[in-house]
C-alpha cells in the first residue's frame, strides 16, 4: 500500500495562454486531513479537478491512491463533493444515492440500508423522498455530502463543502471530517473559510498563482508562537541571547518581540531572563492565527476573498 | 457496459420526467387525432359518393400516408434534436457532469448511455406516431401500406443522424449554439434534397452532385427520401418532385453511409468528451 494518498510532481495545466496551475507538487500522506488554501483564482479548483481526472494535465503527473491520475477504476475508492453540488433535480435523494451507488459498483444488497444510514447522518432522512428541486441550497449540499461518502471512500475531496450551509450544516461537515479521520480516510479540503480549516486540518498548503508557496503542520504549529516581553532594560546582549530561543527578535522601547520556535521553550526563556537578573514585567505569547499566516504568505494584496 | 446502461437508465428517467417529453407526446397525439379524424370523414365521404376508381383511391391513400409520415418524420427529427439538446452542454455548465465523471465510469459510457436513451425515446415516439398514421389509414381508408418497417427504420436512422450530431455538438457548444448548428445541418440537407430532386427532373447533373455531396455531409433528409420511395413504389413516379415525391432515390450505399456517419459522429463525440476539461 503506497504511503501517500496523493502524490504529484510539477503538475501543470494551461487553458490557452492562461496558466491555471503552474507547478503543483504535493505529497499528502494517507489518513491526513489536508487543507488547500489560496485566494480566488489561485488554481485550487483546477488542482482538485486534475487530481480527480476531470481535467487532464498539460504536463507533469502524479498518483491518487497509488493509481496514475485519470485512472477510472480508482474512483470507486474516492469521494468528491463539488463546490456547488447539483444533480438532476427530478430525482429524489434516495434515487440519487441509489444511482451513484450502482455507478460505484456497490452491490444491490445492503445498498438501501447504507443509503438510509447516510440520509440520517446528513439530516435528510425526512426529505429523502422529495425531488431535489424542492431542496434548499443547504439540503442539496447535504445530499451531495451523502453522495461523496456513499462508497466508504479512502480519499475524499471536499471543495468548499460548507458554502451554502448554515452553522449546523458546518458543524455536520466538521463532524464528518472527524469521523473520516477516525476511519483512517484521507481528506483533501479546499476552502477559504480559514477558521474551518484551522479546526479540522492536520496540515495545510498555501497556493498562489498555481503554485504551492508554503506548507505547514497545524497540529504542532512549529514557529508560530509570537512572544512579547516587557523588560527593564533591553540591551544588545540581551537581544543576542534571546536569539537562542527563537527568531525575529526586535526591540521597541521596553518591548521585545520575537517568535519562539516552540511552546516548550517559554519556561526556559523565563528562567534564562530571571537568571540573568533581567527585570521581567510581562511575558505574553500568542499563537498566530491561520488568517494571519494567510495574509503573511499571500501578501497584503491577496487577502482571502 | 454496466456504466453505459446505468447512464441510459438515468437519462431515460430524467427525460421522461421533464415537461419536454410530455409536450412532444401531447403534440404528437394532437396531430394523430387531427389526421385520424380527417381520414375518417374524408374516406367516408368518398365511399358515400358511389363506386370509386380503385387506382385513384390507392394513389390518394398512398399520398396521404406519406404526407402523414412526412410530418411524423419531421416531429421525430425535432424530438431527436430537442430532447438531447442540453444533455451534455447543460450538465457541463451546471456542474452535474462533475459528479458523474468523477465516478468509476468511462466518459464514453456517459456519451453512449445518453445516446442510447435518446435513441430509444425517439424510436418509441416514431413507433407511436408512425403506427398511428399507418393504422389510421388501415382502419379508415382500408389502405395497407406495402412496406412499413423498412421505411420506419430509415426514418429512425435519419433521426439517429440528427441525434448523434446534437450529442456531439453538446460536448463543446453551448445549448443554443448547438441547437442552431443541429437545425442548420438538417436545413442544409433538406434544401439540398429538394435541389437534387428538382434538378434531377431537368437532368441537371451538377446540382444533383451538389445535392448528393450535401447528403453525404448530412444524410438525415436522404433517409426520409429513401423511406418515402420505399413506401410508394407506384406513386413515386406519379408525384415526381415535391416533399413526398422521389425522383432521385438515395442509394443503398447512402443508407450504409448514414449508419457509418452515426458511428463516426458518435466516436468523435466520445473522443472530444474524453479530452474536454470538465
Amino acid at each position: 500500500m503506497p504511503e501517500y494518498a496523493i502524490e504529484t510532481a510539477a503538475l501543470r495545466r494551461e487553458f490557452g495562454r492562461n496558466v491555471a496551475v503552474a507547478e503543483l507538487s504535493l505529497a499528502v500522506p494517507r489518513g491526513e486531513v489536508f487543507g488547500f488554501l489560496g485566494p480566488n483564482g489561485a488554481g485550487k479548483t483546477t488542482s482538485l479537478k486534475l487530481l480527480l481526472g476531470l481535467v487532464a494535465p498539460t504536463s507533469g503527473g502524479g498518483t491518487v491512491l497509488g493509481a496514475p491520475l485519470g485512472n477510472t477504476a480508482v474512483r470507486a475508492r474516492v469521494g468528491f463533493l463539488p463546490e456547488h453540488f447539483r444533480f438532476h433535480d427530478c430525482l429524489n435523494a434516495r434515487e440519487l444515492l441509489h444511482f451513484h451507488g450502482r455507478l460505484l459498483g456497490l452491490p444491490k444488497r445492503g445498498l438501501d440500508t447504507r443509503i438510509e444510514a447516510l440520509l440520517l447522518r446528513v439530516g435528510l432522512d425526512d426529505a429523502g423522498h422529495r425531488p431535489l428541486r424542492t431542496y434548499s441550497k443547504g439540503m442539496t449540499q447535504r445530499a451531495g455530502l451523502a453522495q461523496a461518502l456513499l462508497g466508504s471512500p479512502e480519499l475524499v475531496f471536499l471543495d468548499e463543502p460548507t458554502s451554502g450551509l448554515d452553522p449546523l450544516g458546518r458543524l455536520l461537515v466538521r463532524d464528518v471530517i472527524d469521523e473520516l479521520r477516525a476511519a483512517g480516510a484521507t481528506v483533501f479540503l479546499n476552502s477559504h473559510l480559514l477558521g474551518e480549516v484551522e479546526a479540522t486540518c492536520d496540515r495545510v498548503a498555501f497556493v498562489k498563482s498555481g503554485r504551492v508557496v508554503h506548507e505547514m503542520e497545524l497540529a504542532s504549529a512549529e514557529g508560530t508562537l509570537d512572544v512579547e516581553l516587557r523588560v527593564g532594560r533591553a540591551d544588545d546582549t540581551l537581544l543576542e541571547g534571546l536569539a537562542a530561543f527563537g527568531t525575529g527578535v526586535t526591540r521597541d522601547a521596553g518591548l521585545v518581540r520575537m517568535r519562539a520556535t516552540a511552546e516548550s521553550v517559554l519556561p526556559e526563556l523565563a528562567r534564562w531572563l530571571v537568571g540573568r537578573g533581567v527585570a521581567l514585567y510581562e511575558l505574553r505569547c500568542r499563537r498566530k492565527t491561520l488568517e494571519e499566516w494567510f495574509v503573511e504568505v499571500m501578501g497584503e494584496d491577496q487577502r482571502p476573498g | 457496459m454496466h456504466g453505459t446502461l446505468l447512464v441510459a437508465r438515468l437519462t431515460w428517467l430524467e427525460t421522461r420526467r421533464r415537461r419536454i417529453a410530455l409536450a412532444a407526446v401531447v403534440c404528437g397525439l394532437l396531430f394523430l387525432t387531427v389526421f385520424a379524424t380527417a381520414m375518417y370523414f374524408g374516406f367516408r365521404h368518398v365511399a358515400a359518393q358511389g363506386p370509386v376508381n380503385i387506382v385513384e383511391q390507392r394513389i390518394a391513400a398512398t399520398v396521404l400516408t406519406v404526407a402523414g409520415l412526412y410530418v411524423v418524420n419531421f416531429l421525430a427529427v425535432a424530438v431527436a434534436i430537442l430532447l438531447p439538446i442540453d444533455t451534455l452542454s447543460g450538465e457541463i455548465s451546471s456542474g452535474v457532469i462533475q459528479t458523474l465523471a468523477s465516478k468509476p465510469v468511462d466518459r464514453a459510457a456517459i456519451v453512449v448511455g445518453k445516446w442510447l436513451a435518446y435513441l430509444a425515446m425517439t424510436a418509441s415516439y416514431l413507433a407511436l406516431m408512425g403506427g398511428g398514421v399507418v393504422l389510421s389509414m388501415r382502419w379508415f381508408a382500408g389502405y395497407v401500406a406495402p412496406a412499413v418497417l423498412a421505411p420506419m427504420g430509415l426514418m429512425l436512422l435519419g433521426a439517429a443522424v440528427m441525434l448523434s450530431i446534437t450529442i456531439a455538438g453538446g460536448v463543446r457548444l453551448s445549448t443554443v449554439t448547438n441547437g442552431i448548428v443541429a437545425f442548420g445541418f438538417y436545413g442544409v440537407a433538406f434544401i439540398a434534397g429538394w435541389m437534387e430532386q428538382i434538378m434531377a427532373l431537368f437532368n441537371n447533373s451538377t446540382s444533383r452532385y451538389v445535392g448528393t455531396i450535401v447528403s453525404l455531409l448530412s444524410p438525415a433528409d436522404a433517409m426520409w427520401r429513401r423511406a418515402a420511395y420505399e413506401m410508394q413504389p407506384l406513386a413515386a413516379h406519379v408525384l415526381q418532385a415535391g416533399p413526398f415525391g422521389v425522383v432521385s432515390v438515395p442509394s443503398a450505399a447512402m443508407v450504409g453511409w448514414a449508419v457509418a456517419f452515426v458511428v463516426i459522429v458518435l466516436g468523435f463525440a466520445v473522443w472530444q468528451f474524453r479530452r474536454r476539461p470538465l
